[in-house]
Formats: C-alpha cells, structure tokens, sequence
C-alpha cells in the first residue's frame, strides 16, 4: 500500500510537469501579453511616461524573452533577470493587473477557496449518500420521488438564480448574512473562534449553492448503482444466510455501490472550483475564481498560471485521496494491484 | 420435515393470468434427498427460493403452505411467518447454496468473514469461536489450506474451491434442510463429482435432508431418493427415484430422458476391429486433411507472467468429418478454436495448414497476411457459445444473417433477401421471421439463427464452440440434430468443441480430449468410451453423471484422474524432459504416455 501511495505521488511529479506546460502555453496563445497590451494601450492614448515603467517590468519579468525561456524561469529552472526565482523556488510572480505580487492577490482567497470547496463537498456527500440510499432502498415510492424531484431542481436551476433566491429567504426567514465570507467586523482581525464562526455563518448559503447539483447528479448516480448491486446475487445470499436487513444493507451492497462514489472525489473538486466562479461574483465571496477569471481576461499571465496549477494540484490530490480510499476498500483493486506490482 | 402443499407463485406484473408455479406438492423427510428437475421456465428455482422467502422482486406467493418442523417452535408455516422468526430459520435450520459461487459470494468480504457471519447470528458464537468451527469446516470441504481460505478473497479461488466455500458457508450452520439450486452446473464434470460426493458424505454425517433443483438427471440419479419432475409450474411426476428414472409414466418425463445426453454403450470391442476399413486405409494412405495443425502452441502474456494455453498441438481435421474436441475449462480448446479461426495468431514456429479442395496445394494460414486470410474467413465460420450475447440486440434477425454476404460483398440486396429466407428455411425458422429482433426468439431458436448465420457463405468448415452448453437438454438435442443434418447434407467439416463427452459421443466422428493445453488421448467415440486409456479421459468418462441409478459416479476413479499429474501410473506422468509423447496405441488411437 504505501509502495503504492509512494509510486502514485512520484506519477503526480511529470503529470504537473506536462499541465503546467500547457497551462504556460494556452494562456500564451492570444498575441501578445498583459504589458504589450498596456504599451499599445498607453500609446494610442499619449501617455508616454508609464511607457518606461511598462517597458522596464517587461524586462523585469523576462516578458521579451523566447517563450520556452519564459516558461522555464517562470517554473525556476532557468536564471531570469534577477537569477532563479519561478515557482519552484517559491515565487508565484507578479500579479500586473492588480499590481502586486500573486501571493500577495491569491493569499487568503486561496484558502478560503479551499474551504469553501472542501465544505461544498462534504455538503455533497453527507446529503447524497442517505438521500441516494433511501431513494433506492424505497425505489418508485415518495422518498424516490422527492429526491428525484429535489435533484431536477437542482440540476435545471441556474446556479446564480438559486443563490440569490436562497440570500433573499436565507436572509429574510433565518437572518443569514448576505454575501461575503466573514462579517465585517473581522475583516482584519487575527483568526479567532468568532471569526471562525461567523465564516461558517457565511458559508452555508454559498456550500449548498455550489454543492447542490453536485448532489444531485450523486444521488441519482448512488441510486442507480445501489439498485444494480440490491439484485445481485450475494444479497441473496445474505438474506439466506439470515442477515437481518440493516446489516444486509450497509454491508454488503451498500458497499459495492460506494466504489464510484468514492472515485468521483477527483473529478468533483475542479468542476467545483470552477463552477464557483458565477456564485462567487453573485455572492461577493472572496474565493480564487473572480480574480481567475479577471487575470484570464487581462492576459495576466502569472496570476492565471498559478492559479490554474493550484487547480490542477488540486485535481491530482483529488485522485490520490479517491485511489486511495478506493484500494482501501475494493480488495480486487488493492490486491490485483499489488500482485502486479 | 418440510411439506410443500398447493404452492402456487405469480409474477405481479406478468401478462399473462397463469401463475409461474401452480399447485406444486411435495414433501422432505429428514435425511432424505429429494430432487426438483425440470428446464428452464419450470419454476423449479422459485419454488425452493419461496421456502426461504426469498424470491426475487416482482413474485409473490399467491396459495398454498410450507410447513417445515422447527427444532423448537415444532411445525410452522414458513410462508406465514414473522419476518424475524424466517430470519432465525434461515441459515441455521435452512440454508441454500447457490449456482453461481462467484456472484452468489460477497466480492468485498474474505470468504472466512462470510463464512462466520453465519454462526455469529444464529449461534451466539464468540468471534474465535465461530472461527475455529469455519476452520473445521473449511478443511471437512476439502480446501487444502484451511487457513489461508478463510483469509481469500472469493475472486483468489478457483471455481471449485469457491464451491466448496459456498457449501461450507450453508453447512457451518448445521442446517436440518440444505437446499441446492443447481450447485453444480457452474462447474467442470469431474469437479461436479467431486462436490455432489461432498454433499453426500457430509450428509451422511450430519443426517441432514438436501432438496435439490436440478436440470441434470445424471444428478439426480447420483443424488436423489425422490424426484419431483416439473414443467411450467406444475408437477408432472413424482416418487422414488429408481421408480421415475426406471419406469418413466408421464410423456414428459420420457422425453426428458430421451432426450438426456448420454454416452452411449459401446460394447467392448478389440481395439483393432473398432477401427473401420476406412479408417485403416486413411491411416496409411496420406489423409485428406481440410485443416492440419503443426507444432500449434499459444502463449498468453499477462503483464509479466506468461500463460501456456496450448502446447504442441499436432491435428488433422479430416475433410467431411466431426472432429470433436473435449476438455474442461482451462484445457485450451477455444484457444484452439480462436487459432483456427486465425482470429488470434499461434506462437511462432508454428503451421495451420488449410487445404480448399482434395489434393489441393495446402496454405499455410499463419504465415499468411491479414488481408490474405479473407477467402479463408468465407470458407471457415464459427458458431458461437452464447445465442445471447453472439446476437447483436439491435438488429434483425435478417440482417444478421446476412451481413455477411454483405461484408463480403456477395451478391446484391434482392439476392441476398432471397438467401436469408432460404437459410431460414433450411434451420428451422419461418422465413417470415427475418424483420423481427433476436430477444423475440428463445435460445434455441437463437442458435438456429446463428448457425443460419455461418451458413450464409457457404463455409466448408464449421467450428463449433460449445453451441449448446447454454441451452436446455431437450433444445439441445434438436440443435444438435440440426448440426448433423446441415453436415451431412452439405458435406461440411466440423470442427465441435464440447466439454460434454455425452453430446460429443453422438456427434464426433473422432474426439480429442484436451487438458492443460495438451492432446492426452485421441480415437473415435467407439474405442474412447469403451477403452479408454488414459487416466485424465477415464475420469472424464466416469465423472459424466448417468441418469439411471443403478450406475453411479465412480468418485475414485473421478479423483484419481482428474487431480495432479502425480497421481496417475507412472507411465503416464511428465517427466522432468516434459511430458511423454503422443503414442499409437492402436490405429487411430493415440494416448499421450511413455511408450
């Protein structure tokens, strides 16, 4: 197993090699860049004097340099202007359109983002696995069709829509705040249970907007599955052996429907991320998308890079954590694995 | 023990009125061995599922009782009883095994987990001691590491081990009432022996009662003391087993028999006068041979191990003849087939000789070009194992018979429709069928289409994998006629690859009998049945349950040869050089020994 966990982070290794290639190249693909665009821009308009500024930060950043040259000082394998400095040495770069260093713009909204994920996803799992189960268990009665109508609902809603009603009642019935990630209050202050507490406050309209048809695809997907594996055989089997129900259920088929379940993890964390972006622009929330899609439109390279590397990280993780979960508990895939290894 | 009276089952939502089981009766005694036979569609299964309440969605009980004798609560009806008292039955006082140990066991859970889950419920076991009495289990089924299965996994064993843990885990409990849904047609002959022998002893030992649902009367003969014989839900005979195997009194039950494969009895005849005129003369003058293999072997790589599914096969397949090759699973004969059918390539070194007319110049197909291998394809066409899954769902029963006069772009579309129907004609089929979809046909009349669908290119060989193996006896032995009758009629050459030496011995015309890869012995039917030499053909041969009870399986024989090679007369046995050579020990039939 660890030989396996060990094997799998070493894959990770060029997969992140050929992403962040492609990554540099995409965002390099419209002609020109973020300060040739602002050089045109100034000229046109006869500001002469941010030329210099502009002309010294296209130096500055190696932005007249061939583009695998900027590739691999933007990675740090490579002495830019001033020596080693790309992202394996831990500088991100700068960020033009905001005029500050990316750790600087991505910083807390980097966490937050991940916070936020993170909750969205444990919202999807603990709503959709009992829903998904029940609605099989009970397949074609009330509960199957409640949930089949509230996962339609889900899905067939545009996400904006939803949030911004579920603000208005959120607010009007329960006196959720509106908007936001932390109240106020706390905006600067050091981290603290109150602000700890007001983020969750905040977090839970923005969780079930961005997780719910993420839930709904998942119950529905659960149902299925359960249903195939309720009419095997081996539960059969169970019954003959005298296995009282509860116990039949979540032993046996239960876990055989848990497989795709669980490799679902991987896939489900970028859709999130960056089907977040609208809600978090709706919602005003301070997640990494609004500023994503800013630097993609401002052809902010560096800020659009690295983003769009966390992303993929976080993509890559998502697979391990699923591979793994999966190998723990599918003893085909963990011991036909290890056989060949 | 158990009195089943006037049990009737329907499908709820089934179109048709009549219920799928109607007014069955019949009753279990303790230690007594009963057996419900009948064809697919007789409600045999459902009805041992109702006594454990466990039919499948859609079927309810709709009359009729079930009363079993508790051990404590004295008679019950299990068919009204409470949902936790059924549960305290099953699995202790009843429990079943099923037909299909790999789906019918928990893939996720060690089969020792599943076994001992058993005694954790019902016999308020410790953990260590539900596992000490799965261990004795274990080894009383014959598995020779006992603890090394309770931590397998189902998918790590063989199928027959996997039996064995499926037997262990309905015994463990020490059940009054075993009932058996086909518990062996998964399984090779001489494994089937082996287990109906497990069931037996272990019977004996406990004195438990067994029902057993079958479709085999071979098993039924070795197993049963009474038999209920049943046709689309209702009983059509029933009573002691010699007397319903013996003296048959329905129709239906007749034809059964009639109808049961059997190998026939040769009387014993010198080895030299079985080999006819003929047969002496092709021996010496060089034989007309429509396919021949030389040196055949194939290797399967499986990431870095390396499978030998077929070493050194030398065969002729002579033209006009049934050569028929039997061996149980694993044995390579639909490697064999997929060989000759070039649809895999051999290993190299080897020749597939194909000869178009007598006397023609041979070609040697495995050196041949993909491309070059097209008129071969016309000439060589296979007829498949499963009429289910070989049909495409989503086309007419016209259309796949013709395809391949469209694929090879024989004729025109009028031309064609006028074939279909004629090869329709010519299998059995209503020519007026050809724009329906397969699901509308049953798998007898399947086979039929795709037999009609290797007949359409008009082949001069036709390789047969298994193409009864899934249907019913009584289906079968019509395809099998139909088989003959297309040979003979058109002069084909048929290559039929069979585990079941019974269906060979009235088709074959010689049998080669196969076993891990090899050709261990060779001859025609008469001489194979009657002497055979080999040890692995005589288990073969003695495993083949017969359905009259005065000739059971011969269970020593069935071990001795069909276990390790290290347990055959010496002669017989690989040496450290390999295994011996393929010797003539008569005309025509040849036994792989030391010479």
């Amino acid at each position: 197993m660890l030989r396996f966990i060990l094997r799998r982070l070493l894959i990770m290794i060029p997969t992140l090699i050929v992403v962040s290639m492609l990554i540099f190249v995409v965002i390099n693909l419209p002609p020109g860049d973020f300060l040739s665009n602002q050089i045109a821009e100034l000229r046109a308009t006869g500001q002469e004097a941010g030329l210099a500024k502009a002309e010294f930060l296209r130096h500055e950043y190696a932005l007249d340099r061939p583009l695998a040259e900027q590739y691999l000082i933007w990675i740090g394998v490579w002495p830019g202007p001033s020596g080693f400095n790309g992202l394996l040495q831990g500088d991100l770069g700068w960020s033009f359109e905001f005029g500050k260093p990316v750790a600087e713009v991505v910083g807390e909204t980097l966490w937050f983002t991940v916070i936020l994920n993170f909750a969205a996803v444990l919202f999807v799992y603990l709503v959709s696995f009992p829903l998904g189960a029940l609605a099989a268990i009970r397949a074609n009665s009330w509960v199957d069709y409640l949930a089949a109508a509230v996962g339609y609902i889900g899905l067939a809603t545009p996400n904006f829509l939803l949030a911004l009603i579920l603000l208005y009642y959120g607010q009007k019935w329960l006196g959720l705040p509106i908007g936001g990630l932390v109240d106020p209050r706390y905006e600067n202050e050091p981290m603290s249970l109150a602000k700890l507490g007001s983020i969750l406050h905040h977090l839970i309209i923005p969780t079930i907007v961005i997780g719910l048809s993420g839930t709904a695809a998942m119950v529905r997907r659960l149902r299925a599955n359960l249903l195939d594996e309720l009419g095997k055989p081996y539960v059969v089997t169970a019954k003959a052996k005298g296995v009282p129900p509860v116990r039949r259920l979540t032993r046996y088929p239960l876990r055989m429907a848990l497989n795709p379940f669980v490799s679902d993890i991987g896939s489900l964390l970028p859709s999130m991320v960056s089907g977040s972006v609208l809600i978090s622009v709706v919602l005003s929330l301070p997640t990494i998308g609004p500023a994503l899609l800013e630097a993609l439109r401002a052809q902010d390279q560096f800020l659009a890079g690295f983003i769009l590397m966390f992303i993929s990280l976080l993509v890559l993780v998502g697979m391990l954590i699923s591979d793994i979960l999966l190998a723990l508990l599918d003893p085909r895939i963990r011991l036909t694995k290890r056989s060949r290894s | 023990m158990l009195r089943v009276e006037t049990l009737s089952i329907r499908f709820r939502r089934s179109a048709s009125p009549r219920p799928a089981v109607s007014g069955v009766s019949f009753s279990v005694g303790a230690g007594q061995s009963v057996a419900l036979v009948g064809e697919s569609g007789s409600g045999k299964t459902l009805t041992c599922r109702s006594i454990l309440g466990i039919l499948p969605r859609g079927a309810e009980v709709c009359g009729g009782s079930v009363r079993f004798g508790c051990k404590k609560a004295g008679e019950v009806d299990l068919l009204t009883l409470s949902r936790s008292g059924l549960r305290a039955i099953r699995g202790s006082q009843i429990s079943m095994i099923f037909q299909e140990p790999m789906s019918a066991l928990s893939p996720l859970h060690t089969i020792g987990a599943q076994t001992a889950e058993v005694l954790r419920l019902h016999g308020n076991a410790s953990r260590s001691q539900a596992r000490a009495e799965c261990l004795a289990m274990f080894e009383r089924v014959g598995f020779p590491d006992p603890e090394r299965a309770y931590r397998s996994y189902p998918f790590q064993l063989s199928g027959g081990l996997r039996q064995r843990a499926m037997i262990a885990m309905a015994m463990v409990g020490r059940p009054r009432l075993l009932i058996a849904d086909e518990p062996t047609t998964a399984l090779d002959v001489t494994l089937q022996a082996q287990v109906l022998a497990l069931i037996k002893t272990l019977q004996a030992e406990t004195g438990m009662a067994v029902l057993m649902v079958t479709h085999d009367l071979g098993v039924v003969a070795n197993m049963a003391d009474a038999v209920v014989v049943l046709r689309a839900g209702r009983v059509m005979e029933s009573g002691a087993c010699a007397d319903v195997l013996g003296r048959p009194l329905h129709g239906y039950t007749r034809k059964l028999m009639a109808a049961a494969p059997m190998i026939p009895d040769y009387p014993e005849v010198a080895p030299e006068a079985a080999v006819s005129p003929t047969d002496a003369a092709t021996a010496t003058a060089p034989v007309d041979a429509i396919l021949e293999f030389h040196g055949v072997a194939k290797t399967f790589e499986r990431g870095a191990s390396r499978v030998r599914a077929l070493a050194g096969i030398d065969l002729r397949v002579r033209r006009g003849e049934t050569l028929a090759i039997v061996g149980e699973s694993g044995s390579g004969k639909t490697t064999l087939a997929r060989l000759a059918m070039l649809a895999d390539r051999p290993d190299p070194g080897a020749r597939i000789l194909f000869r178009p007319a007598a006397g023609a110049e041979a070609v040697d197909l495995s050196a041949q070009p993909p491309d070059a291998l097209l008129d071969y394809r016309r000439r060589a066409q296979m007829v498949f194992q499963d009429p289910y899954a070989s049909l495409s769902p989503r086309m007419t029963v016209g259309s796949i018979i013709g395809e391949p006069l469209t694929i090879h772009g024989v004729c025109d579309a009028d031309e064609r429709h006028r074939r279909v129907r004629a090869l329709m004609a010519r299998v059995g089929l209503d020519p007026a069928w050809a724009t329906r979809y397969p699901h509308a046909f049953s798998g007898g009349q399947r086979q039929r289409i795709g037999i009609a669908r290797a007949l359409a290119l008009d082949p001069m060989l036709l390789i047969c994998d298994e193409p009864t193996s899934a249907l019913d006896v009584s289906v079968q032995a019509q395809v099998l006629d139909l088989l003959e009758s297309i040979k003979e009629r058109l002069g084909l050459s048929l290559m039929f690859i069979s585990h079941d030496l019974a269906v060979v011995a009235r088709l074959a015309d010689r049998v080669v009998v196969m076993r891990a890869g090899q050709v261990v012995e060779q001859a025609p039917p008469a001489v194979l049945f009657s002497a055979p030499v080999h040890p692995y053909t005589q288990a073969l041969i003695a495993a083949s349950p017969e359905p009259d009870v005065n000739r059971p399986i011969d269970i020593r024989k069935v071990a001795l040869g069909a276990g390790a090679p290290d347990l055959w007369p010496a002669a017989f046995r690989p040496t450290p050089d390999g295994p011996p050579p393929l010797v003539e020990v008569a005309p025509g039939h040849f036994v792989r020994r030391a010479a």
